[in-house]
């Protein structure tokens, strides 16, 4: 169902929906903080969608496990391929980090973490207002953190996909790469 | 053009042209991205109102006081319970209106305002704020005045009228000037200010009347919507407002008084439901609705016992209007979204403050004691 090199069909999808949710719920993010207006609408968008993201991020590493990535181009200079291997790590960590910085620091203000309709989370740390500052502050040093490694991530994306055209790119593109294309 | 081959790691075949076309183009994409965040962030609107704006108004107009809430920062925290009648049942799918069923509630009387040591005054406006805790975590918090009309359409207005009626330093009372030009360019805000000087004042707390101010709608298990404004009605009846207190009175006998009533008894309030008329202004707080709406007594709240703010009570709560139930949901009042912003933005603030104690201890500080 794809080429030997290539990510398989779910892992294309994880990758690709949860790339349009965490670019959006960055921009919800940034705007809900600013606005007067639409805070109310974006913070009951940003809450939902960032529990949708976790659960996504949790099924998309224990899917990881089991169907390994291709292997990064033999020739990619040694620091490249760490780079890649600790952008990756990041990424993972972040949208795991995020969500639950969020929860936790709703969960110290005691704020309901309301989801849908009468859907509310439970607390998952007590109630502490120097928690919540702190854990405030966290998420937003984390969040523009995530916007950074995505930048690289995407940058680097494209580098392979456009100049050294090494399969990189190929390989988690959302169409099917061309080889397979002819083969199907 | 080998080079930039070699940094870029480009096959050979890419001419130089071809390479640096395609690194611009990849340029291009990570500004857009920064860009449209930055965008997003409102950093390309620096003039904007923002909640940290309107909070950085208050603390201008009143001075630092950290660990404090910006506005409303003299209070008290009280408990009770609220009991539904059922008849709010067929306007609200919410389970605080289910028939029978009693709610706890925790809350804070406070007196308007981001001083938190003023003495306190009959005259200045006096809030109750609600938690509703109803089960499976679902809450619903509220903020209501003893006054009929808020005095501000929009969060513009209240950060102009902040800056109006800031007192001279030089003679303690605001700029006649300022205030005039504000209500002339805010003929909304005159008329709503002639209201609420003309509302009658009562002895304290425990006979005043809470209005929510802001319109809500209250929607059905059918998924039928109702505009709806509410106010909490005391059942004990109203006694004029004391005369001005004398010198070295009790300097929180608002407080102090309710306090003292709650020692001695449990007090009531009647949640009354006004339900609106397509027209009725949903948007517009400074617009009071016509006197012969159908209102609907939903239950009562009573009030059993006070205690200063400390840590871990009402201290730490944010009582944003909007957070809500299902059942019940914003209107389209401008006002809504924005009182929940700037308390976001006030709660924030004081929550990674160093603490004070609060003025109000309950029991009286001079005179009057018992």
């Amino acid at each position: 169902m794809t080429s030997p090199s290539g990510f398989t069909l779910p892992a294309r999808l994880l990758h690709w929906s949860m790339a349009a949710l965490i670019l959006a719920m960055l921009l919800i993010g940034a705007a809900m903080v600013t606005s007067l207006g639409e805070y109310h609408a974006l913070v009951s968008l940003h809450r939902p969608l960032g529990i949708l993201i976790l659960a996504l991020a949790l099924l998309r590493l224990a899917y990881r496990r089991r169907h390994a990535p291709p292997p990064l181009p033999a020739d990619l200079p040694r620091w490249q391929q760490r780079a890649a291997h600790a952008s990756h790590l990041a990424l993972y960590g972040l949208m795991l980090a995020l969500p639950l910085v969020g929860w936790a620091m709703l969960s110290a203000a005691r704020y309901p973490v309301a989801l849908v309709g009468p859907l509310v989370l439970p607390p998952i740390l007590p109630g502490s207002p120097m928690l919540y500052a702190g854990l405030r502050v966290l998420h937003t040093v984390l969040a523009y953190a995530l916007f950074g490694v995505i930048l690289a991530h995407l940058g680097a994306a494209l580098m392979h996909g456009l100049i050294r055209r090494d399969g990189v790119f190929a390989s988690m593109a959302p169409w099917r790469p061309r080889a397979e294309r002819q083969q199907g | 053009m080998s080079l930039l081959n070699d940094l870029t790691g480009a096959p050979p075949g890419l001419t130089g042209r071809a390479l640096l076309s395609r690194l611009a183009a990849i340029g291009a994409v990570l500004a857009g991205a920064a860009g449209t965040f930055a965008y997003a962030g409102g950093w390309l609107s620096p003039g904007a109102l923002t909640p940290a704006r309107v909070v950085d108004r208050f603390e201008e107009v009143n001075g630092p006081h950290p660990g404090f809430r910006r506005n409303h920062a003299k209070g008290l925290c009280v408990v009770g319970s609220f009991a539904a009648s059922g008849a709010g049942a067929r306007l609200s799918r919410a389970g605080v209106f289910a028939d029978g069923r009693v709610t706890p509630v925790e809350g804070r009387v406070a007196l308007a305002g981001g001083q938190p040591y003023a003495a306190d005054a009959g005259t200045t406006v006096r809030s109750l704020a609600l938690r509703f805790r109803l089960p499976d975590g679902e809450e619903w918090r509220t903020g209501m005045n003893d006054i009929p009309v808020f005095p501000v359409r929009t969060p513009e207005a209240l950060t102009e009228q902040l800056l109006a009626a800031r007192p001279d330093p030089a003679t303690g009372q605001p700029d006649p000037g300022r205030l005039h030009a504000f209500f002339a360019a805010h003929p909304e805000s005159a008329a709503a200010a002639a209201l609420i000087k003309a509302r009658a004042i009562t002895s304290g707390f425990a006979d005043s009347t809470y209005w929510s101010l802001n319109a809500f709608r209250f929607v059905a298990s059918d998924g039928r919507a109702t505009p709806v404004r509410f106010a909490y009605l005391p059942d004990r009846p109203a006694a004029p407002e004391h005369g001005a207190p004398e010198a070295g009175a009790d300097k929180n006998f608002l407080f102090d008084d309710l306090a003292a009533a709650l020692r001695r008894d449990t007090l009531r309030w009647h949640l009354v439901v006004t339900l609106g008329w397509p027209g009725d202004p949903t948007d517009d707080a400074t617009k009071p609705w016509p006197a012969d709406r159908e209102t609907v007594d939903a239950g009562t709240l009573t009030l059993t016992g006070a205690a200063p703010e400390a840590a871990g009570n009402c201290r730490d709560i944010n009582f944003d209007p909007l957070v809500l139930p299902d059942g019940i949901a914003p209107s389209d009042d401008p006002l809504l979204s924005a009182r929940s912003a700037a308390y976001s933005q006030s709660f924030t603030r004081r929550a990674g403050e160093e603490k004070s104690p609060s003025a109000v201890t309950g029991t009286p500080h001079h005179g009057a004691a018992l």
